[in-house]
């Protein structure tokens, strides 16, 4: 009892005397808050990227890309192997009675970012009267769809966020020809949602691609359907082509940039850890020094080395968990749901919004903490050790 | 009057770079229960070195030091720790009391290291502060007292858990005359009052007389004992 009593009394005393150290304190509060503020900045882009890829699937929805291909962008497909696509089991039926399979060509053109002025990769998306019927999140948010056969095109919201000159009404130049903007679509939470689509057949004719195209994606009559539809367009030899769920594309693409994202944002965040720390052990380093005559007249009294190990140690923590609440909110404040976008695998923009979530917020929380274990472990053993004699 | 601490043979030097200073050299000493000791001395002399040993804040490097029959220049840091918190009060020249604290708070310090309970502990504070005349001073910070009423809020604390010794290290030393005159007689009030064996080390002839005698000290070894 009297342990508790005599530590939680020096926790209290160190707590209660941080204003006669304000200027030390804050700068170690503002450089803890930094760190949290960049490594949760880096994480949630990590997360939003990774989650509107994720959104993107469907695990009813069959997604036939060339063999060996990693993604659409070189993945080639005939209208042969469209046809062939459309017999295997377990396909649904479209309204017209035939399968429903979108063959589909995705092709890079030029737009302007909003942010920066510069130009950037944009997917140009052609897809057939199936493209809507497969994408099940997708709903025209304004306008309408092209007309088969023009030269249209609809803008995917996320897109029109991060890319200008493509305002409904708007015309528009791809290489030789002009297409006007006449729908906007959104697909909230999908990749979907940073394309153009147009009319295939178009798209082929103007951007000479003959008759082929680069993806199929085929709707199932049930998620359990694909492990069949997929051993059939594995076992075909007149296919040459490899069938996975959308869910699980776009899952592996998530990973993959992903895993990038946060590779620059966990070293970036320990190296400004180690920065931040070094401002800590100082802070504590003089608290335990301006508080050295109290400390020893403590250990005279009768105090223990732990307690004031403890004070030195909770101060710490309470500066590091007030520097991760600020870097909490301020990355909070100033980055969450904040529009961005990056490159995808396909070489062009994906937007997104960045997501912070609960499980990155407590990543944070967890760095910051131990950033002020770290800070108030030697500055507390130099507590611990004082002399009690120097008090006299 | 018996014995309660007894120093024998006591050594103790410091070591300063490569070279050794000796303090005490086979240091004898006996204070019987309820003395009211003076130290003099010239700086330099021990006298601190000697609150230190007697406080169970430093150790000596040999001999014997015996507090009420127990020895305890054999103690562990946590043992003497301890026993302090169970047997001595301290009061310093500058007070030491802790800025962020009350004076009861400050006061309370000691009785965190017991059992006591918090209704107690508050009973005991209000005792210790009416003993130094400062009850109606309680709730007040020690830069809101004046240097006098901070020394008495120092030794309501160095009392308030009834230790059998109060060491002294210049507690008038930060005062004007009057004041400390104030504080010598409370002192000396809780030795002839309460049977408090008290030590205290001081510069200042007009405060040895305050207490029932006084020892000089020179060069590590007592040369004069006044009564």
């Amino acid at each position: 009892m009297s342990l508790l009593n005599q530590t939680g009394s020096v926790i209290l005393m160190n707590i209660r005397s941080i204003p006669q150290r304000l200027w030390m304190s804050l700068a170690t509060v503002v450089s803890i808050a930094l760190v949290v503020a960049v490594l949760l900045g880096f994480l949630a882009l990590a997360n939003g990227f990774s989650q509107t890829l994720k959104g993107s699937g469907s695990s009813d929805v069959a997604i036939v890309l060339r063999d060996g291909s990693q993604s659409e962008i070189n993945s080639t497909l005939t209208r042969e192997q469209i046809v062939l696509l459309g017999q295997g089991p377990g396909v649904r039926a479209a309204a017209d009675g035939g399968p429903l399979v979108s063959a589909e060509l995705l092709l890079i053109v030029d737009g302007i970012k909003r942010s920066t002025g510069t130009k950037a990769n944009m997917p140009l998306r052609g897809i057939g009267p199936n493209g809507l019927v497969v994408r099940q999140q997708v709903r025209l948010k304004e306008g309408r769809m092209f007309a088969p056969g023009s030269n249209e095109i609809v803008v995917g919201a996320g897109l029109l966020r991060e890319f200008s000159g493509f305002e409904m009404g708007k015309t528009v130049r791809f290489g030789a020809q002009t297409w006007r903007v006449v729908g906007v679509f959104e697909a909230p939470g999908t990749v979907f949602e940073s394309e153009l689509w147009a009319d295939a057949p178009v798209v082929q004719s103007l951007f000479n691609r003959g008759s082929s195209f680069q993806t199929a994606r085929v709707a199932l009559t049930s998620p359990a359907q694909l492990d069949a539809y997929t051993a059939y367009v594995g076992s075909d030899p007149r296919l040459q082509l490899q069938a996975q769920s959308e869910q699980t594309y776009f899952a592996a693409q998530a990973e993959r940039s992903g895993l990038l994202i946060r590779y620059i944002g966990w070293p970036l965040g320990v190296i400004m850890s180690i920065g931040a720390l070094a401002g800590a052990l100082n802070t504590m380093y003089a608290s335990v020094s301006a508080r050295a005559t109290e400390i020893a007249t403590l250990r005279v009294i009768g105090f223990s080395g732990f307690s004031a190990f403890m004070g030195t140690m909770c101060e710490a923590l309470v500066l590091s968990t007030v520097g991760a609440l600020l870097g909490t909110a301020v990355c909070g404040l100033l980055f969450n749901g904040l529009s961005a976008s990056t490159l995808g695998a396909g070489f062009t923009q994906v937007a997104f919004r960045l997501q912070m979530g609960p499980e990155l917020v407590l990543q944070a929380i967890v760095l910051a903490l131990v950033i002020g274990f770290v800070g108030g472990v030697l500055p507390g053993i130099r507590a611990a050790r004082q002399r009690p004699l120097l008090a006299l | 009057m018996t014995d309660f601490i007894r120093l024998t043979d006591v050594c103790k030097s410091y070591t300063r770079g490569k070279e050794s200073i000796s303090i005490f050299d086979r240091l004898n000493l006996v204070i019987p229960k309820g003395d009211f000791v003076a130290i003099m001395g010239p700086s330099g002399s021990g006298k601190t070195t000697l609150l230190n040993l007697l406080g169970g804040t430093d150790r000596c490097d040999s001999g014997q030091i015996s507090f009420d029959g127990e020895r305890i220049e054999g103690y562990s840091e946590g043992q003497l720790t301890a026993w302090r918190a169970r047997n001595v009060g301290f009061i310093f020249q500058f007070y030491n009391l802790m800025p962020i604290l009350t004076a009861a708070q400050n006061v309370e310090l000691p009785l965190l290291l017991t059992s006591l309970s918090a209704q107690r502990r508050k009973e005991n504070v209000l005792t210790a502060l009416k003993i130094v005349e400062l009850a109606d001073r309680a709730r007040h910070k020690p830069k809101e007292l004046s240097g006098g009423q901070q020394q008495r809020v120092a030794i309501a604390r160095a009392i308030v858990s009834d230790p059998k010794l109060l060491l002294c290290d210049e507690p008038t030393g930060d005062l004007d005359r009057s004041t400390a005159n104030d504080i010598l007689s409370t002192l000396q009030l809780l030795n002839r009052e309460l049977g408090k064996t008290i030590i205290m080390v001081t510069h200042d002839p007009e405060a040895a007389r305050f207490a029932t005698r006084t020892l000089h000290l020179d060069k590590g070894q007592f040369v004069e004992v006044t009564t």
